[in-house]
């Protein structure tokens, strides 16, 4: 009875999970570029000061950090370690998990690996999708994650949005979400903000596998030797081959 | 006088030669040597299908140290497995290649594997006397499939978790005993730290042990009787005056250099992936294991890796789980009646009927189309053509004894071709 | 069954050098990806990151630290003593020269900051690794002049119980007992007047 359940209960997941990917939002490309160590350097830095209170980059050292944005350390401490850790430390946070659920219902995720599970176009889309809901716990909705529970932390720099609706005709007249409304400007101008959110995806694409760049340049390094040593073990071949008829 | 230079490799020869004699005398070393490389004779004609056994084994290898290698890092609980990958990605030096290498070479294992099979349905290499080859051959891919299914928990990822959770409730089906089954494979009432562990024992030493004695059985099994060829030609019928096949050349150094080579193109593949698209789009690292397993939250689309898929696929096709479960049962076992179902005397397909190659082209591309269907979210579209598939993969097999029979083959050649 | 140097380049025939050359630059080349190869799993024995992290030295607060009172502090996961040592407790390092196998510390087991009288930066601070130099018990402090089980000439340092090994109080070791050097003094510096770094040195004078 149990198994015919659990796999009721996939297949049901699964075929809902499809259902729901039919009214999911269009996601927008982030177009960030890792190897851009200035706008790695600005998404950390909005990182912490935004995102780190609760949600942690647990699997982030930040003298690693430092070192592939090359920081000095000092720039290391005075722009991005503001609770008294040291440099070999991770991007902990002092929230306690069962806190964090009673506040928000559900503890905020480790965002360490969140570029490699959703991808950078959904993070983009979903930092800038964020609109007036007066029903909502925390005054706002997320066109991308209905229902969620994180409040709307850039607004000071976006300004606050609302939803506006079209009626569409071809499905019987259900209001579909046409485009967001500014009602209250921000600090920043629309392509401003954008630039912010890039830079945090960036950063966050960045610390989801710090290695990438590097793992890219060994590769061509790899293939090349390959390259190589195929050219001579082909030549032995033809050579201890060429009597054989 | 000699040259000193000369002197020095002179006596290093003679020095070299007297160890070996020491050795022969209480080790088979240059029997074994001539009877698997220098002396074993395979045919002149192998073309590139021929070469993924050799790739293989260099997998084999390729996973068992890298293996080896994660597994010192590795914690085997669900409290720190996941950040355990993440230590080795991150913190251990040079991690992230150890376990890219290792993950990578699970999707190349059955990309090879696959390969490697698909010679056999071209060239007849199940056929006698190879039938033992071909069946020691399918307990290896049984065993790579309980290996990757054991070793696909170890990341404790939510892909990990839900497809451990489906696939061991499948033993559930089982009649009778299938509750009991199911609890006694998990350790517990549900996918745990317990379950974990003991996959772990069984996919870092009791399968790797099985996996390599079947691989050594593999081989020695196939150097009793001879390589097959292309042709399906058995060159030891053909012995010139020295006793050697004369279609055949010395395993050693004629095939030795020419694997080398094909194994080096398969590194070029290998690398590329591993440096520049070790997610491969996330069908080899998908991306709902880059969260940890959560019981209370299913990922959106649960679906087996893609070297699955094909048997999920069938295992979805039908409504009914019992038979679902049978099926996919069924459909990895009837390889192993093949060398009985194939009434063909004639091995390869250069020679047989054209029943018999559209037969073939359809079986390929009905595993492959199964495998597409098994990747994507349930729909009806997706179930009718499934069923369809599913019919047409049977059929491969069931008529078989049928329309093997009544092929019109073309002449055998006594000698190979190029 | 060796064909010597001189025969390979003998030319007996052109196939025979060919096929050795490309032979020799075929193995040459694998055995260098080999060993390239083989450098990433080497160096993954190293210490990781967070063995690094967890390794990395520690600051020790002496501000509350009395005379003639000893402090333990972990690092790496070895034990050090951080002993604030009173005028008489000075007083003896200079007399007790004559019981000393290695009194001048010329044994390297101290960086050279420390390789004076008092075996450390400042006279009254003695950071030392509580770690017989024998078998590695930790000695047990014994301050104590001339107590009855160590006699009367014992002018207080540290004794490991497990084979009787002594040192004096600045860890350096007597002569006839089975530790062969002075006490291990680490890496250490001053961040301030009350704040010791132990682990790192960097910065020191």
């Amino acid at each position: 009875m149990v198994r015919r359940v659990v796999i009721a209960f996939a297949l049901v997941a699964g075929f809902a999970g499809g259902a729901a990917a039919q009214h999911e939002a269009e996601l927008e490309p982030a177009n960030n570029n890792i190897a851009n160590t200035a706008s790695l350097q600005r998404g950390a830095k909005y990182f912490v000061n935004y995102c780190l209170g609760c949600h942690s980059a647990q699997y982030v050292r930040y003298n690693r950090l430092a070192a592939d944005l090359q920081l000095s350390e000092q720039q290391l401490t005075e722009n991005l370690m503001f609770t008294g850790e040291q440099p070999f430390d991770t991007m902990a946070i002092a929230m306690r998990p069962d806190d964090a659920e009673r506040w928000f219902n559900v503890a905020p995720p480790d965002l360490s690996l969140i570029a490699r599970s959703r991808g950078t176009d959904y993070i983009y889309t979903f930092l800038r999708s964020f609109y007036v809901a007066p029903n909502r716990p925390t005054g706002v909705d997320n066109m991308v994650l209905p229902g969620t529970s994180m409040p709307h932390v850039l607004w000071p720099l976006q300004g606050i949005q609302r939803a506006v609706y079209v009626t569409d005709e071809e499905h019987g007249g259900a209001p579909v979400f046409d485009r967001f409304e500014l009602v209250r400007p921000g600090e920043l101008g629309v392509e401003e903000f954008n630039e912010v959110v890039r830079d945090i995806v960036n950063f966050l694409d960045y610390i989801s596998e710090p290695v990438k760049r590097e793992r890219q340049q060994l590769g061509i390094r790899v293939i090349g030797f390959l390259l190589v040593f195929l050219l001579i073990s082909f030549m032995l071949k033809k050579e201890i081959w060429k009597d054989v008829k | 006088m000699a040259s000193t230079e000369a002197d020095v490799f002179d006596r290093l020869g003679r020095g070299l030669s007297a160890l070996g004699t020491w050795i022969d005398d209480r080790f088979p070393m240059t029997k074994l040597i001539k009877e698997h490389a220098t002396e074993y004779y395979a045919s002149k004609n192998f073309n590139f299908w021929y070469g993924f056994g050799v790739i293989a084994t260099v997998v084999l290898v390729i996973q068992l140290v890298t293996g080896i290698f994660l597994t010192m890092n590795y914690k085997p609980s669900a409290e720190d497995a996941f950040a355990s990958v993440e230590y080795i990605m991150r913190d251990v030096e040079w991690g992230w290649l150890i376990r890219y290498l290792h993950s990578t070479g699970a999707s190349a294992f059955f990309i090879v594997v696959y390969l490697h099979m698909f010679r056999g349905l071209l060239y007849g290499s199940y056929k006698k006397p190879r039938e033992l080859v071909w069946i020691i051959g399918m307990f290896i891919y049984l065993s790579l499939m309980a290996e990757a299914f054991f070793g696909y928990l170890l990341p404790w990822g939510n892909m990990s978790y839900w497809g451990a959770q489906v696939i061991v409730s499948l033993f559930g089906a089982v009649p009778f005993v299938g509750n009991e089954l199911a609890e006694w494979i998990r350790g517990d009432f549900y996918i745990s730290d317990i379950t974990l562990n003991r996959f772990f024992a069984f996919h870092v030493i009791a399968v790797p042990l099985m996996l390599v004695l079947l691989v050594v059985v593999h081989i020695m099994a196939l150097h009793e009787v001879g390589s097959n060829n292309p042709d399906g030609v058995e060159i030891k019928e053909h012995k010139g005056p020295d006793g050697k096949p004369i279609d055949g050349v010395a395993f050693h150094p004629y095939h030795t250099s020419k694997d080398l080579v094909i194994v080096i193109v398969f590194l070029i593949l290998f690398s590329a992936v591993v440096f520049f698209a070790p997610d491969m789009g996330g069908y080899f690292l998908e991306h709902a294991n880059f969260e940890p397993a959560d019981p209370l939250r299913t990922p959106e689309h649960i679906a087996p890796v893609w070297y699955f898929t094909p048997f999920y696929a069938i295992l979805r096709a039908v409504p009914n789980e019992l038979i679902g479960v049978a099926l996919m049962g069924l459909a990895v076992l009837l390889f192993f009646f093949l060398p009985w179902l194939d009434r063909c005397q004639v091995k390869s397909i250069r020679y047989r009927g054209w029943i018999y190659k559209v037969a073939l082209a359809g079986f390929a591309i009905t595993f492959i189309a199964l495998g597409y269907l098994g990747l994507q979210r349930p729909s009806n579209l997706v179930a009718r053509l499934s069923l369809l598939f599913t019919i047409l993969y049977f059929a491969f097999f069931a008529l078989m004894p049928f329309y093997t029979r009544i092929e019109k083959t073309k002449p055998v050649p006594t000698r190979v071709t190029w | 069954m060796t064909p010597s140097v001189k025969g390979c380049f003998v030319a007996e025939s052109t196939g025979f050098t060919r096929r050795h050359f490309l032979t020799v630059a075929t193995f040459v080349t694998g055995a260098a990806g080999a060993a390239a190869t083989a450098v990433p799993f080497v160096a993954s024995f190293k210490p990781s990151a967070r063995a690094q992290a967890l390794g990395a030295p520690v600051t020790v607060d002496i501000s509350k630290l009395e005379p003639g009172a000893l402090l333990r502090v972990e690092w790496r996961g070895r034990v050090i003593f951080v002993l604030r040592r009173t005028a008489d407790m000075l007083a003896t390092l200079a007399k007790d020269a004559g019981l000393l196998r290695d009194p001048e510390s010329e044994e390297p087991q101290q960086p050279p900051y420390a390789q004076n009288e008092h075996r450390s930066i400042r006279p009254e601070v003695l950071v030392v690794e509580g770690v017989c130099t024998h078998f590695g018990c930790a000695p047990t402090p014994r301050f104590e002049v001339g107590p009855a089980d160590l006699g009367p000439d014992w002018p207080g340092g540290f004794f490991c119980p497990c084979h009787g090994s002594k040192f004096d109080l600045a860890g350096r070791v007597f002569t006839g007992v089975p530790a062969p050097t002075n006490l291990l003094v680490p890496p250490h510096r001053y961040i301030n007047d009350s704040t010791i770094l132990i682990g790192s040195d960097t910065g020191s004078s």
